[in-house]
């Protein structure tokens, strides 16, 4: 068990890389405290993996230092960092008994034969495993063979921290959701680190206490499920997360106002010095979640494109001057025909400056 | 009613693939069927001889010689070029401009004419002029193949060695180049040595290549004429007359049809019996 901390890590794939664009992660301070539940969440290619390969050790990064609790494990080989990965599709050694896959790890570090018998069979139990324990691991089912990656973690006390990549991907629908909960369940028992990596929302904010979420090789924010749907820090994160994700519109600011083609806007996050962000200010956006917008008898006029019954809720599609606005209304709400005014919550609407959250002090 | 159609329809375009097989396999092997019952003196002429070539060919220790020298040459070369290729294959680049030199010059040995890997051995071995003979005479070795037996043998086994080894290394590599990297982490994660990590992942992971490769050699090993004729002849004596070089012997050289049609069908009922068995114990072992 530690605490692992990455300290601006900078790594490329290229042997000389030069520009901003040469990196697959760029610049990442990264604190995970012992035994919690972290998800690092992004599209494809926006560095995740690297990152998990950086923890393991898989991956040397170009630059930065990575620490487990106090010492510098930078350069140190996987096997000496104790950790456990699981990968995107099951690892199992095909020609071995589920036990012998179980006790793999085990028998490598030269544990007692009797210590391994019940340890294997603990770790058996908590998987669900015991049944056909003496079976050859290559007749399983997928997410039976994926339990035994999982499982070949989890034998192993000496591990600071198990990590995910994308390990439900070839899990079926309906063993996802088992799958998933049993991993919840697992971490609440033994209480290691879990890193879980996916670009999958749903499994991220379900899974992890604090999530990660990553773009273009940066962490764009961190927090916990609820922060980043509440409060996106960067116009990716509300568009990422959320379904629909939030409404990103461009805007103009004059004169201590927000305007949104001519309409003044509220946000949360609207600050007295308003003229003081322009300096240098390549775009500027107000970004507000389908949830928090209302019909309303004034306010910005929509025309109504199409609607979609998602059950409990209706999605609007409407649109304003060319820029498509989501709104989702409960079922019973009554859409107005054609055209309808619209009105954003403001509490809930914020503005960005370059795609970051405007703060206080503008010093983004 | 429909069904029924679609049958004879799919009959219909089998047709050609029958006839060609008919033609360059049936047809000749029910010829070689044809002499192996009957005993012939030209003009078209048959006598019924039932199982008698049989009995000859399976009672003549000349066979039992040729088929001992042809069990002992293939489990000679299957047991070098196996591991051999296994380890030239673990030990080759996996990324990187070394991977397509490995492969051109792993490749070489199969494109050169079997008569010319013949030739080129038996050159390259003559005690008095070739590079390899001359050399190991000159240090002290007596070595030399148009005489001795034994260094016969082992010339005809380095040839082989030489010439089909690289098809051993090809395939491994093939098998390996397909094994995941996660396999190779996770066994990393897992503390693997690098002698588990060859028995757990890279041999399971190889078999199927491995069985393949296996066969062929078996196959072709067990065949092998145009190198061995060129390089040896079947001589010193008949140290090295494997079966198909006494089959030849006998059919060409004494042309006794009927006894070389009976030792024909005797060969290719022999291969086909040890592929047979080999793959059927190969594929139960997969299902387990």
């Amino acid at each position: 068990m530690a605490k692992i901390t990455l300290q601006n890590i900078q790594h490329s794939y290229l042997s000389d890389p030069k520009t901003d664009f040469d990196f697959a992660l760029k610049h990442i301070d990264v604190v995970f405290e012992d035994g919690g539940a972290y998800a690092l969440l992004g599209p494809s290619g926006c560095g995740k993996t690297t990152l998990l390969g950086i923890v393991s050790g898989l991956i040397s990064p170009t630059s930065g230092r990575v620490l487990f609790d106090e010492q510098n494990v930078t350069h140190v080989d996987t096997i000496h960092r104790h950790i456990a990965q699981v990968f995107q599709f099951p690892v199992i050694y095909d020609t071995m008994t589920v036990f012998d896959n179980l006790a793999f790890p085990l028998r490598n570090r030269k544990v007692p034969e009797p210590d391994i018998k019940t340890r294997v069979l603990e770790v058996a139990r908590m998987l669900d495993l015991e049944e056909g324990i003496h079976q050859r691991a290559a007749s399983l089912t997928v997410d039976g063979k994926q339990k035994i990656s999982l499982g070949r973690g989890l034998v192993r006390e000496d591990v600071n921290v198990m990590m995910f990549d994308e390990p439900l991907t070839v899990i079926d629908q309906n063993m996802k959701w088992e799958l998933r909960s049993k991993l919840k369940e697992l971490h609440q028992n033994v209480r290691t680190t879990m890193i879980y990596v996916t670009h999958d929302q749903t499994e991220a904010l379900t899974f992890a206490d604090k999530v990660f979420v990553m773009y273009e090789g940066k962490v764009v924010q961190f927090g916990t499920p609820v922060e980043l749907f509440e409060k996106p820090g960067h116009t990716f994160v509300g568009y990422f997360i959320g379904s629909p994700g939030m409404n990103i519109l461009p805007c103009q600011i004059s004169e201590e106002k927000v305007e949104f083609s001519g309409l003044p806007v509220k946000c949360d996050n609207q600050t007295k010095n308003l003229l003081g962000i322009q300096d240098g200010v390549m775009t500027t956006e107000i970004g507000v979640r389908p949830e928090y917008i209302r019909f309303a008898n004034q306010g910005i006029p929509v025309k109504i494109r199409r609607v979609d019954d998602l059950g409990r809720h209706q999605l609007v599609h409407t649109e304003h001057e060319q820029h498509d606005i989501k709104l989702i209304c409960p079922e019973d709400t009554p859409i107005p025909d054609g055209s309808a005014h619209i009105e954003f919550d403001a509490e809930h609407t914020f503005l960005y400056v370059n795609q970051w959250l405007a703060s206080e002090d503008n010093s983004i | 009613m429909i069904i029924k159609t679609v049958k004879q329809t799919a009959w219909f375009f089998v047709v050609p693939v029958v006839l060609l097989v008919a033609f360059n396999a049936l047809i000749p092997l029910m010829t070689v069927v044809n002499y192996a019952f009957q005993e012939t003196f030209g003009d078209n002429v048959f006598f019924w001889e039932g199982l008698t070539w049989f009995e000859q060919v399976l009672n003549s220790d000349r066979f039992h010689d040729a088929f001992l020298r042809q069990i002992m040459f293939t489990s000679i070369i299957l047991l070098i070029e196996v591991p051999l290729g296994i380890v030239i294959a673990l030990s080759m680049p996996r990324k990187g401009p070394w991977v397509s030199v490995c492969l051109v010059l792993m490749a070489l040995p199969l494109l050169i004419p079997w008569n010319v890997v013949g030739a080129m051995w038996n050159i390259f071995a003559l005690p008095d002029i070739g590079l390899l003979g001359y050399t190991l005479n000159s240090i002290g070795i007596d070595y030399n193949f148009t005489q001795q037996p034994v260094s016969a043998w082992i010339t005809t086994i380095l040839m082989d060695v030489w010439h089909w080894t690289s098809l051993v290394v090809l395939l491994a590599y093939a098998g390996l180049s397909a094994i995941p990297e996660a396999y190779y982490q996770a066994a990393k994660i897992d503390g693997a040595s690098r002698w588990a990590v060859f028995k757990w992942i890279q041999l399971p992971k190889m078999k199927r290549v491995l069985t393949i490769a296996i066969l062929l050699r078996f196959m072709d090993s067990f065949m092998i004429y145009t190198e061995l004729i060129v390089l040896t002849g079947g001589g010193p004596g008949n140290s090295t007359t494997l079966l198909s070089i006494d089959l030849v012997k006998l059919a060409l050289g004494q042309f006794d049809l009927g006894p070389a049609a009976a030792m024909s069908l005797i060969y290719f009922f022999i291969v086909l019996l040890i592929c047979w068995v080999f793959y059927t114990l190969m594929m139960k072992n997969e299902q387990q």
